[in-house]
């Protein structure tokens, strides 16, 4: 019998136009997905620092996602073009330096793919899940 | 071709000087030692005769210098660049942080400077004296024969993978112009990017937690020039003081290196600086690789006016897993 099964802690940047309509969605159409995803809403996906992505690991999670409009569909016409090159190089980064590249993603997601939503998630979940407790960004102090 | 001597720059500088044509001069001076060069402002001819040097010790970019230095110079002010200077100075000028009517740039040929770590592990301590160019005879207190070394031997890292002996920013030049090199500065990188994640992470985990956060590499960098700084902010969670664990040193890096990219100019400043050697244009020349493979060459401080490829976009640009799996592939 497992009693205590790993569930990691996901931070999900979603957008405020498309994506996290699309959680929105997601919830009213009843899809599931793990309640371990903790949904941060932004104006736009280019409203994410890199340090907000650093910072969302310091402070406990095991895996970061951003998601924000499909390129063309940006509220603010091109917030996500910028996004995209700003996290491939910071995600890029983090794996240089060693840290698992699976605990990291970009993903467009819009208001009517509910379904692509929960289904992104779950895949998340379980890809973030394998690797286990995040271990090389983590600072201590903040754990409780 | 004619070799340039710290003579030559002396001449110069009291020359324009008397003319009337710059009003402070920035150039290097020696310190205690023939080894601790540091930047210095001279402002009338007789200083210059006795203090302005250049040699294998001068490897302090002044295109930083400028910044907070013009504001107290009527006039223009002359400055000394070597050629992976200007490189700087362009980006600087593009960022508006020097106005380019306030200086008169006096390109200098560069052979490599010299690391004095390197000649440290070379001879050992006690050194008293180093002169020469490309044949360095090193003085020390425990032995009464100077050591010979070649330059080319002791030469800095950076300057051993110099990206370029051409000047790309000048109002006039001593000695003859170089070339763009292909001196394989990505090697290193890539040796890193070849190495599995846990060798990254130990590899990594080794440099840096060596930081002691003296903050010098951002003081040195020609790109960092915020006079109000997020690492001086005690509410930033990443202000000045020793990192108390690894996520803070990583975390300290990681922006720093974010912060410059697409601006870097590649001069090696902060590696150059750093107390602990910490080899930081490992993490800016990543960066570059990237930007260069996946958004287009592109140098920062090449020309003036560059759009850095952080601040630009195509509709067609790869996502950021793309990036990552290609490489798995090449490899
Ligand atoms: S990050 Fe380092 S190599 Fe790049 S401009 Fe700054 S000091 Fe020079
Ligand atoms: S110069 Fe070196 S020791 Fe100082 S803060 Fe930078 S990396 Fe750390
Ligand atoms: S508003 Fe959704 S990505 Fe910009």
């Amino acid at each position: 019998m497992q009693v205590n099964e790993y569930k990691p802690l996901i931070v999900a940047f979603c957008c405020n136009w498309c994506s996290y309509a699309g959680a929105d969605l997601a919830g009213n159409n009843r899809a599931d997905y793990p309640a371990e995803v903790k949904i941060i809403r932004v104006p736009c996906s280019c409203r994410v620092n890199p340090t907000f992505v650093l910072k969302a690991f310091q402070r406990g999670a095991d895996g970061v996602i951003i998601c924000g409009c499909h390129p063309g569909d940006c509220h603010y016409t091109s917030g996500n073009y910028y996004t995209r090159r700003r996290m491939a190089m910071l995600f890029s980064m983090l794996d240089y330096l060693g840290i698992e590249r699976e605990r990291t993603r970009l993903e467009w997601v819009s208001a009517a793919e509910g379904a692509k939503f929960a289904a992104t998630m779950r895949d998340f979940v379980q890809k973030v899940a394998a690797l286990g407790e995040n271990k090389r960004l983590e600072d201590l102090r903040c754990k409780k | 071709m004619q070799k340039i001597t710290e003579k030559h720059l002396a001449e110069k500088a009291k020359d324009l000087l008397s003319q009337g044509k710059v009003s402070a001069v920035l150039g290097w001076r020696r310190g205690e030692f023939d080894y601790d060069v540091t930047p210095a402002l001279f402002t009338d001819a007789d200083e210059i005769e006795n203090g302005l040097v250049y040699n294998c010790f001068c490897g302090a970019n002044l295109s930083k210098y400028l910044v907070s230095k013009i504001r107290a110079v009527e006039g223009r002010m002359l400055v000394f660049l070597k050629p992976c200077d200007t490189y700087s100075i362009n980006q600087l000028f593009t960022e508006h942080r020097v106005d380019r009517e306030k200086v008169y740039i006096v390109g200098i040929p560069c052979n490599g400077m010299a690391d004095i770590t390197k000649i440290r592990n070379a001879v050992g301590e006690g050194i008293t004296g180093v002169s020469g160019d490309e044949c360095l005879r090193v003085e020390t207190l425990y032995s009464d024969e100077p050591a010979e070394l070649c330059l080319a031997d002791v030469m800095s890292e950076r300057c051993v993978n110099c990206k370029s002996k051409k000047h790309v920013a000048y109002d006039e030049l001593l000695g003859d112009e170089g070339e763009v090199l292909d001196s394989h500065r990505f090697d290193e990188v890539e040796r890193i990017e070849r190495m599995s994640p846990d060798e990254r992470f130990a590899f990594w985990q080794r440099e840096l937690s060596r930081c002691i956060r003296c903050n010098a590499c951002r003081d040195a960098c020609p790109a960092c020039t915020c006079e109000v700084c997020v690492f001086n902010n005690p509410a930033s969670g990443v202000e000045s003081k020793a990192p108390v664990n690894e996520f803070e040193e990583k975390m300290f890096h990681i922006i720093r290196a974010f912060h410059v990219a697409g601006r870097c100019t590649d001069c090696g400043e902060c590696s150059r600086v750093c107390p602990q050697n910490i080899p930081l244009h490992l993490l800016n020349r990543k960066l570059i690789k990237d930007m260069n493979e996946c958004y287009g060459e592109y140098q920062a401080g090449e020309a003036v006016g560059g759009v850095s490829p952080l601040t630009d976009y195509t509709a067609e640009d790869g996502e950021p897993g793309d990036l990552i799996r290609r490489r798995d592939t090449d490899a």
